[in-house]
């Protein structure tokens, strides 16, 4: 009995938040490994990409509430999504062809790749911001919660309470059905194939006869999805905010990194494990150990083992740690 | 003197800009803004050594600009003796904890060849070295800050005059620099972007939340100035003579009595301000020109040459015995230093530090755009890059709006795009500053005053 209370204080606060924030984490880091892979360079308006999906995300949500639209128990914003990813890939393809493209056939060192992308980042986050402004919004609306903790004490008689908030179930069923469609897609189709030759080595991709704009179209496809999809499960499971998005950013990039950048799946991972890393280091132990230890052994403190402002220090000093020992990320392998 | 014709003109513009901003706007916004194109133009000649000479990204400029700022905390607010009493002791234990850690480390990695033996010695030094820290240091922790939170809670600072801090903000970020460049310098180009990213924000979320250090987001405010203080200013009698003296002829408009010194009273105040403003100019000015004799001397010397050619092709200056790794680390510690001392201006110019204003969007990226946009490997450039893009920045919310109504004068005040547009004037900075940054990537890449490599 002690024993399953513990661990369900452990299910809610560390491992379902951590697989939500995990989720939303790999949707970036895969979207960030993408375009290092094929386009060659680090994009630094990740984060604020996946802001300007989310944003048309938002103001759809709006509009469709005053026209009394919505989707019942569902939050509206699922019924943005379409459109939302459209707005997004417009968006990219369009600097794609005024900015991107310059560089690409010249070929340009990576480096000033990622320096166009940070003017890409100051042009993206000035027009979030003067469209929609800095502030908080939230756009959730349906049920909030699957299963709150009252009812669940009710159902099993357990002390400790189970919420399911309705935002996690679907971050996280929405990041599976996804990414199972996209690791299809790369290792199963001739498309995603010729990505990934693409990716692994150009010349001899165009040898065989790949056309490098159709890669670099789809790839930037691919991206939109994700990033918007990405931004609109974080935004509603949090709330909308360009600035956070932002600082987002840093995160993904050390997932996808740690995860071995290049390769889709490690991204994948990588967001799972700096998720889990920043919520299990900076969770105070206390009531878990509790149910655990004999009552004379209780703690006193917190047993925490960093206070949760260095949330984000955790996945940075993890990143640094797998630079240090294994640089090419722990899922090295095939590239892409 | 033809080939200065650019440098020139372009620096002629830039003072010219700055002086129509003190005839429309007010004199002493000029100066606020001519001190920040300073303290941004040593920024960017810091950036601008490391990218410029040697070819090394860092994204790290906002972590080196806090630690800057942070030693002015440490150096200049005076000490709280009861924190130092209370958990000081405690403390001083803890460092001497991390110094033997470290110490013990180096020991295991030279006695114990490499083996699994060696790693699990590293390992427990570090689990048992934190635990002790641990137990150690919170209880010292929290006496200190439990000691008048509102007013300091905090351990203070050495009491020692401000402007030696700026030394020991070059020293602090130049540490900072050694430990990063031994981690990252060995990293591809992007990754070191990446990764002196994050370290930087590391150091910021440090400072922040480690409030017996320097209050973290409490902020300390009221620090010292190397310069007169306004009020001093404006009770002193030659102080007030001076500007008597300057604006007699409008003092000799006015008749009444009364209403002669009360206009004399508030010329004294506008006065007092642009003085203390122009003292710190001066300071900065100082600097910059010291920085920028020193770093012309340096990129003309063969250790210029050195650099450059390690820049444009490493693999053959490591085939002419060159040690790359050595100057890298070399380089990127300089121009670190130099980033750190920028960092310690800028918190003396607000007489506050703020952790929480540490943010990268401001303090790393804009300063790269600067860069950029200056031009990299020429010293002239890094600094009018500075002084161009802080100027944008700051005039750029101002001719954003009028832009704005220009283009709306046709539409009625109520219209809600017009009223919209209005209030999100400010936002328009990062436009032009990105667009700005992309304009000169496409079309002139190696920025407004390129280099410039004169054949000895």
């Amino acid at each position: 009995m002690e024993f399953i209370n513990a661990i369900i204080v452990l299910l809610n606060y560390t491992i379902i938040p951590a697989l939500t924030y995990g989720s939303q984490l790999a949707l970036g880091a895969i979207f960030v490994t993408l375009i290092y892979g094929i386009l060659r360079f680090a994009n630094f308006a990740t984060g604020d990409m996946m802001s300007f999906g989310t944003m048309f995300a938002v103001l759809l949500t709006f509009y469709f509430q005053s026209l009394g639209i919505n989707l019942g128990i569902l939050p509206t914003a699922l019924l943005t999504i379409p459109f939302a990813i459209i707005m997004m890939i417009l968006y990219m393809l369009l600097i794609d062809k005024y900015v991107f493209s310059y560089y690409r056939i010249k070929k340009s060192p990576p480096v000033q790749l990622a320096m166009v992308s940070v003017g890409v980042m100051f042009v993206t986050q000035a027009i979030i911001r003067i469209i929609i402004g800095p502030f908080d919004r939230t756009f959730l609306d349906g049920q909030k919660f699957i299963l709150k903790a009252s009812e669940f004490k009710e159902m099993t008689g357990f002390s400790e309470g189970l919420t399911i908030k309705s935002t996690q179930a679907i971050t996280i069923v929405v990041t599976i059905i996804f990414v199972s469609i996209l690791f299809w897609f790369l290792n199963r189709t001739k498309t995603g194939t010729s990505m990934r030759a693409y990716s692994d080595n150009e010349d001899l991709a165009l040898l065989s006869g790949i056309d490098p704009k159709r890669v670099v179209l789809i790839t930037w496809v691919i991206a939109g999805i994700l990033a918007t999809i990405g931004g609109i499960l974080y935004g509603l499971d949090k709330s909308y905010r360009p600035f956070v998005y932002f600082n987002n950013m840093l995160p993904i990039f050390a997932a996808a990194i740690v995860g071995g950048i290049g390769n889709p799946f490690g991204a994948f991972l990588g967001g799972y494990c700096i998720a889990f890393a920043e919520i299990f280091l900076t969770y105070a132990y206390k009531k878990f150990l509790s149910y655990l230890l004999p009552e004379a052994l209780e703690p006193d403190s917190l047993m925490q083992v960093l206070s949760t402002d260095y949330k984000f220090a955790v996945s940075f000093s993890i990143l640094v740690i797998v630079l240090l020992f294994r640089p090419t990320g722990i899922f090295k392998g095939k590239v892409i | 003197m033809r080939q200065y014709f650019n440098v020139i003109l372009a620096y002629s513009i830039m003072v010219f800009l700055i002086i129509l901003v003190g005839i429309f706007q007010s004199w002493s916004i000029a100066l606020t803004i001519l001190n920040y194109c300073l303290i941004s133009a040593v920024m960017t000649m810091g950036a601008n050594i490391q990218w410029g000479y040697a070819g090394l990204i860092n994204f790290g400029i906002m972590g080196y600009t806090a630690l800057g700022g942070l030693a002015v905390v440490l150096v200049s607010v005076a000490p709280v003796g009861e924190a130092w009493q209370a958990g000081g002791f405690g403390l001083i234990i803890c460092l001497l904890i991390i110094i033997s850690m470290v110490f013990l480390i180096r020991l295991t990695l030279k006695k114990i060849i490499k083996s699994k033996k060696r790693n699990y010695t590293i390992a427990a030094i570090i689990v048992f070295g934190l635990i002790l820290l641990k137990l150690i240091s919170t209880p010292a922790i929290e006496s200190i800050e439990a000691i008048d939170p509102a007013k300091t809670g905090f351990l203070g600072g050495l009491g020692m005059p401000i402007l030696f801090s700026w030394i020991v903000g070059g020293f602090f970020a130049g540490g900072l620099a050694y430990i990063v460049g031994k981690i990252a310098l060995g990293l591809r180009a992007d990754y070191l972007a990446i990764a002196t990213l994050l370290i930087a924000e590391i150091v910021v979320s440090i400072i922040k939340h480690e409030d017996w250090l320097a209050r973290g987001v409490k902020n300390v405010i009221g620090l010292k100035k190397p310069v007169p203080y306004q009020i001093d200013l404006q009770k002193s009698d030659w102080f007030i003579n001076l500007v008597e003296k300057f604006h007699s002829a409008k003092l000799g408009l006015v008749n009444s009595l009364a209403e002669r010194q009360e206009l004399l009273n508030s010329l004294v105040i506008d006065a007092s301000s642009v003085y203390v403003k122009l003292c710190m100019s001066g300071l900065f000015l100082c600097v910059v020109i010291i920085l920028l004799i020193v770093t012309q001397k340096a990129l003309y010397s063969p250790w210029g040459r050195m650099m450059r050619a390690i820049r444009d092709n490493e693999v053959a200056a490591n085939a002419m015995g060159k040690n790359v790794v050595k100057q890298h680390l070399l380089i990127f510690i300089l121009g670190s230093a130099i980033v750190g001392i920028a960092g310690a201006m800028m918190v003396t110019n607000d007489g506050l530090f703020t952790p929480g204003s540490y943010r990268p969007m401001r303090y790393t990226f804009v300063i790269w755009v600067m860069v950029i946009v200056g031009g990299t490997g020429n010293n002239f450039g890094a600094i009018l890059g500075g002084f161009a893009v802080w100027f944008l920045w700051v005039e750029a919310a101002p001719i954003a709006l009028f832009l704005i109504n220009l283009f709306t004068a046709h539409l009625p005040e109520t219209n809600e795009i017009k009223i919209h547009l209005i209030n999100s004037a400010p936002y328009f900075r990062f436009l032009m500053v990105g667009i700005g940054l992309l304009i000169i990537m496409r079309y002139r890449p190696k920025g407004i005053l390129p280099e410039k490599i004169i054949k000895q």
